[in-house]
């Protein structure tokens, strides 16, 4: 057998040992030793799990193998069971069936025969399963990638489409009261008059410039060049804004396991 | 006798604080008079417009007591009751104080708790909530809820759809007809087939990730495109292909759409279904997977293209770890910067649709790309007259970019 897998196995042994120790020393009056191993057993194997997945990041091993395996199999079979008592459990069967409702214990709302669609296109759809059968699936495809895409269209147009065009209308001159007046205010605060102007701006030139850039009709030649080329800018520094931000949220992240590790399994946290 | 007088005048002075102090003895010290607060006047109720009928909506004059300041006066409450007599029951409380205006809905489910019947009659009351006790107004009603078949709020969205479905149908009918329409080359494009022709020469499979998205979100649909000519390529450079899936319907139908370009490329014989499989529809539990195939298998070429969301960096940092080409694609904002970061290629927002037009070359496509473009140039030309119309206060053109609820 390989040392590498046997040093890890050990060592984690020995931190559950240390784990049931600190559980030991701080139970509350009346928690039984079962209870206190069963607690450190639990929060040791997560915390091997946690430990396991985090070793990718050197290389690929039993251990984030056997952590992968784990997790992929049991999300399945979660996604699989929650599937079947909020879908038909929870919405089809009180409505198509009373001799079912009363099986699985939900109250019957009636029967609706429209309910009876949906598991149609899913037997449909469990036709890809027969050989011969499964051209018919396509018919249940068709139907869902159809239906939503045209659910979507209006709701993206609205969304995405009109609501940002009439999110760009602002004025560029935010309380314009002439140049004397203007030159005389000039300020840096960011309720004041040149910041108004300066962000209505950016946001005017910057939604233009990138629509330009994601025009695909026309080569991006000349002034439609330039344009194109500053709408690109303007996406680049708003990816480095997000994505510092969204770094700083990993991050955080990234302190919650650790903190689970030291203070939830070792207790070195006080 | 003027003695007299100044005497009487200064009794009676005396006399008035006595009487006053005698006054206040009267009524016990910290007692307050309880003053009930003054009813909301004017109720009104009529049916919500532009609605599906499941909605009433209420307006009234504020109550005296609504002042600022006066603490003791906490909002309003909204009652309904099927008759004027009652029993009224309470649908709406906690309503802030100032409010003039509040709706009344409900779902227009019949066996959900919240359902709100349409074409019945209701009547409905609006109480003052106070310290001092609750001051009903007069009771309004019948009022009943009924659906309209058109919501006028919504004309810009239906503008909208009519307009970009004119551009679509004629730009389709154009390519249809044989018209070169020009779309302007993009890098990740031009690096699909150098990507594949890699994976051929190194004998090592590509992984196609469509992303977490349905099958009917845009960017899948876009992916499904795009996974037809890699997978044509594919088979005809007798390149394995590994396709692993977030949800099951983009699984069946990823397997068609390669199994289509298989037969198209003339080998149907190196089709294999298990190519294409399902791993979980548990975000991490799918990174997981994905991650492990790309450390084994060692993928010559990662795709990721479609919907992607918290997993985009893990998976790009494990294939840059991994030494695989990396071409990412999605329209997901917030993603983008990692893709950019990770990958040799990316392509942005809509790029990944315009990719799908000009890898597929089908007239469908293309005109859609086409109708969306000219959509642009109508947003452009939008934006310039709607920010001059702010400048000089033109509301009238605002308004017709406004939607309704």
């Amino acid at each position: 057998m390989r040392k590498g897998p046997v040093i890890v196995v050990a060592v984690v042994a020995v931190l559950f040992i240390i784990s049931l120790i600190s559980r030991m020393s701080g139970v509350p009056e009346g928690t039984s030793t079962f209870e206190s191993l069963a607690s450190a057993f639990w929060v040791t194997f997560a915390a091997f799990l946690t430990l396991a997945v985090m070793s990718f990041l050197y290389k690929d091993n039993p251990f984030y193998k056997f952590a992968e395996h784990l997790y992929v199999g049991v999300s399945a079979a979660y996604w699989m069971c929650l599937g079947f008592w909020t879908t038909l459990v929870g919405n089809l069967f009180p409505r198509v069936s009373e001799t079912l409702s009363n099986w699985f214990e939900v109250p019957y709302a009636g029967f609706h025969p429209h309910y009876l669609i949906p598991p149609a296109l899913g037997i449909i759809l469990l036709m890809r399963l027969s050989p011969k059968g499964g051209w018919i699936s396509r018919w249940a495809l068709a139907f869902i990638v159809g239906t939503t895409a045209g659910l979507n269209l209006p709701r993206f147009l609205r969304s995405d489409f009109i609501s940002q065009i009439s999110s760009t209308f602002m004025p560029l001159f935010v309380q314009w009261q002439g140049f004397g007046h203007f030159f005389s205010n000039l300020s840096l605060s960011a309720s004041g008059q040149l910041v108004g102007m300066l962000s209505n701006l950016v946001i005017f030139v910057g939604v233009f410039c990138g629509i330009i850039y994601f025009y695909f009709s026309k080569e991006h030649k000349g002034a439609f060049g330039v344009g194109s080329r500053f709408g690109i800018w303007i996406l680049m520094v708003t990816f480095g804004a997000s994505f510092g931000y969204t770094v700083m949220g990993r991050i955080s992240l990234l302190v919650g396991r650790l903190t689970f590790l030291l203070d939830d399994w070792l207790g070195l946290i006080q | 006798m003027m003695k007299n007088k100044f005497l009487l005048f200064i009794m009676v002075l005396l006399v008035i604080p006595i009487a006053g102090w005698g006054q206040d003895e009267t009524e016990p010290d910290g007692v307050v008079e309880s003053v009930p607060p003054a009813p909301p006047t004017n109720l009104s109720a009529f049916d919500t417009p532009n609605d599906n009928g499941h909605s009433i909506s209420l307006q009234w004059d504020l109550s005296a007591d609504d002042v600022e300041g006066n603490l003791d006066f906490a909002g309003y409450r909204i009652l309904r009751a099927e008759s004027p007599d009652g029993p009224y029951e309470i649908r709406k409380d906690s309503i802030p104080r100032g409010t003039m205006s509040e709706r009344d809905s409900g779902v227009k489910e019949s066996d959900n708790q919240d359902y709100f019947p349409r074409e019945k009659d209701f009547w409905y009351k609006v109480v003052t909530l106070h310290k001092n006790g609750n001051a009903e107004s007069e009771v309004f009603g019948p009022v009943r809820a009924v659906g309209q078949l058109y919501n006028w709020g919504k004309t810009p969205v239906a503008a909208a759809v009519i307009l970009f479905t004119v551009f679509t149908l004629f730009f389709i009918q154009k390519a249809r007809a044989g018209a070169e329409l020009y779309v302007r080359p993009l890098a990740g494009i031009d690096a699909v087939d150098e990507a594949i022709g890699r994976a051929t020469e190194m004998g090592k499979p590509i992984l196609y990730v469509l992303g977490l998205g349905t099958a009917a979100d845009v960017a899948t649909i876009a992916s499904f495109t795009i996974l037809s000519r890699v997978a044509k390529k594919v088979a005809e450079y007798q390149t394995s292909l590994i396709v692993p899936c977030y949800d099951p319907i983009v699984m069946t139908v990823a397997q068609e759409t390669v199994k289509t370009a298989y037969y198209d490329a003339g080998r149907p014989d190196a089709y294999h279904e298990d190519d294409v499989f399902f791993v979980t529809n548990q975000q991490f539990a799918y990174v997981g997977g994905v991650n492990g195939i790309m450390i084994r298998e060692k993928p010559a070429t990662n795709f990721y293209l479609g919907k992607f969301y918290a997993e985009s960096l893990i998976l790009a940092e494990t294939g840059s770890a991994t030494g695989s080409i990396q071409i990412a694609g999605t329209d997901e904002v917030t993603q983008i910067p990692f893709f950019v970061v990770a990958c040799d290629y990316t392509l942005i927002g809509e790029e990944l649709y315009a990719a799908s037009a000009y890898l597929g070359r089908e007239p469908i496509l293309l005109g859609s790309l086409k109708g969306q473009d000219y959509c642009k140039a109508l947003v452009i030309i939008s934006i310039l007259l709607g920010v001059i119309a702010a400048i000089f206060n033109w509301d009238g053109f605002m308004n017709l970019f406004t939607v309704g609820n």
